[in-house]
């Protein structure tokens, strides 16, 4: 298989796309046994296998066992080549303290050759769905820690990283939360005509296996893609699993009671500072 | 060059800089680095130009009722670099001041802007009426993207804030914050740091406090490094002659962290580099935005040491630091 490169990149008819799995092996497991119900073509994770929840070479011996292609993400980067921190990108001192407490767990829970098998994920995966040329990465193409939220990502902006990336469709997982959005209509927003965007395409956030979407519900979520020609179909899966058990090996393992929190209340309880004004408006705290 | 700079004291309220020789001043003023525009993802808007109804004392542009130098962007001028800014790919919008809600077109550009994609507004929140406020909240509602209103308030009382933003400046704006919660906002309240590193915790706990008190539980609260430029120069002390950036500082330094890397300001004199250096003739970088996206940023000016010590302390949420992949 040539993923990872542009020559002869494959195509499908029906992805399953996941990311942000924070060591939740329970999600995991149970969101590939769910595409695998789905009659996908293939299954493909985003990144960040580390990170908040308990014993993260569960997470990774799955994914290697099912042979599952990852693209690399920050976390993934970091435990790799053994950085100081997680390169979340938060820039409050609060949330530092909490990625700080996390990363140094998953680093010192994570075996070498877990840390080796990482250091070989390639930046980005390309892959045809239908016709549409797919790039698969963590945050965005230009930057793996990249935040793109909902109410912050402009089609316009979108539409600019597809032209300089070659690509219609982009997925990511970096913020982790599950969002979508088109572009390629605004000529209709009465802009100057040489501001029409030529082609179209869509972002799509896939969500994160890791922890629940700041949303009250205790599910995680996937996303499934699927092409008839250029006509794109998105489903966001949410997945129900044991987080009740989740959270008794958290405990187990000591890891802060605010994610434990979060497995079981479906709110964050942390990294709350990097959201922008709409979506911390949609949480609890 | 051998020069040793003291990057963490000079940050640090009330710690003596080392003095810089003159010849040693002159090298550093010709070599001062450059750094190109990587992409334009903030757009910045002097929309109120240099007009305030505040004089505050600690103003990096020392804007005032009086202060005339930059007059207001009209809805006309901004819908013509909002359309620009579609084709360039610009990812959020800001608007400041001077206080932008002093332009009678605030509320119709915010319509404007809010199509297209995310704004942030630097406000000191005394010019919010219900009215506006409603206005406010019903464009956010319709709008895909977020509307973020950036309030100064410069300290937990009336006694703290108003010694820098001028009597009344403290009721009214905790007022104007009141308002927006009310109607579903969660303002960010920016706070210019007056106050020693380690009473930070203390301060952060009063503002709580001070917002908890007027219904506002899920505080988001910035502290912000003073810039020691403009009136701020005179209210506590200026740059000393060794806080600016040469070129051997840029080796190995990140230059995403500099707003300009990022972002231009449009005003009503052309565009400028970044929002902060609107005093100072050198930091016009064209008299368009097609023009000003092809400038380099010179970071020859000494509140650039600033942004070089602190971070893009301007973005809502500077997020291009922490990459090394």
């Amino acid at each position: 298989m040539s993923l990872g490169s542009r020559e002869g990149v494959p195509t499908y008819r029906r992805v399953a796309a996941f990311g942000g799995v924070y060591s939740n092996h329970l999600a995991l497991a149970a969101a590939i046994a769910d595409a695998r119900s789905r009659d996908v073509d293939q299954i493909i994770c985003l990144g960040d296998l580390g990170a908040f929840g308990p014993h993260p070479d569960k997470a990774a011996a799955i994914l290697r066992a099912d042979g599952i292609p990852v693209v690399r993400g920050n976390y993934d980067d970091s435990i790799a080549r053994g950085l100081d921190d997680c390169q979340c990108g938060y820039t409050d001192a609060r949330d530092n303290r909490y990625a700080r407490l996390s990363y140094q767990y998953t680093y010192s829970n994570t075996s070498a050759e877990h840390r080796q098998w990482m250091g070989g994920f390639p930046s980005e995966i390309r892959f045809r769905l239908g016709d549409l040329d797919v790039l698969a990465c963590h945050g965005s193409p230009r930057q793996t820690n990249e935040f793109l939220w909902e109410s912050t990502t402009p089609e316009h902006f979108l539409a600019k990283i597809g032209r300089d990336y070659d690509a219609d469709v982009i997925l990511g997982t970096h913020t982790g939360i599950h969002w979508q959005r088109r572009w390629g209509d605004l000529a209709a927003r009465q802009l100057e005509p040489s501001t029409e965007v030529e082609r179209s395409g869509a972002y799509v956030n896939v969500g994160a296996l890791g922890r629940p979407a700041n949303d009250g519900r205790t599910d995680v979520w996937y996303a499934l893609l699927e092409a008839s020609g250029r006509d794109l179909a998105v489903d966001f899966v949410p997945v129900s699993y044991d987080h009740a058990l989740l959270a008794d090996e958290m405990r187990a393992e000591s890891l802060p009671e605010e994610f434990v929190e979060t497995i079981l209340t479906g709110w964050w309880t942390t990294c709350l500072e990097i959201l922008p004004g709409k979506e911390r408006a949609r949480g609890r705290l | 060059m051998a020069r040793t700079l003291n990057i963490q004291g000079a940050s640090d309220p009330g710690v003596a800089p080392h003095p810089a020789s003159a010849p040693e001043l002159h090298t550093a003023l010709v070599d001062a680095p450059s750094i190109p525009l990587v992409a334009l993802d903030q757009l910045w808007f002097q929309v109120a130009g240099t007009v305030c109804n505040l004089r505050c004392s600690h103003c990096f542009i020392s804007c005032s009722p009086e202060n005339h130098s930059f007059w207001f962007l009209t809805r006309e001028q901004v819908a013509a670099a909002l359309a620009e800014s579609v084709g360039i790919g610009v990812k959020e919008y800001y608007f400041t001041g001077g206080e932008p809600f002093m332009n009678h077109e605030m509320l119709g550009i915010l319509e404007d802007t809010l199509r297209l994609g995310p704004a942030t507004v630097l406000t000191n929140a005394t010019l919010l009426p219900e009215r506006t406020v409603g206005s406010l909240a019903s464009m956010a509602r319709r709008s895909s993207y977020s509307l973020e209103l950036r309030v100064s308030i410069d300290g937990t009382t009336a006694e703290m804030n108003d010694a820098v933003r001028g009597e009344g400046a403290f009721d009214r704006a905790v007022e104007g914050v009141g308002r927006l919660v009310a109607a579903g906002f969660l303002p960010i309240i920016t706070a210019m740091q007056t106050w020693k590193d380690h009473e930070t915790p203390e301060v952060l706990e009063a503002f709580r406090g001070l917002l908890a008190d007027v219904g506002y539980h899920q505080a988001r609260i910035k502290i912000l490094p003073p810039l020691r430029i403009g009136a701020e120069a005179s209210r506590s002390r200026g740059y000393s002659d060794t806080e600016r950036i040469t070129s051997e500082m840029m080796t190995g330094f990140d230059a995403d962290l500099l707003l300009c890397s990022r972002a231009r300001l449009v005003t009503a004199q052309g565009v400028w580099v970044c929002p902060i250096l609107l005093d100072s003739p050198t930091a016009k970088v064209g008299d368009s935005l097609a023009e000003a996206i092809t400038s380099r940023a010179r970071l020859s000016e000494q509140a650039c040491y600033t942004c070089y010590v602190s971070g893009a302390i301007c973005s809502n949420m500077p997020g291009y630091a922490q990459d090394h992949s």
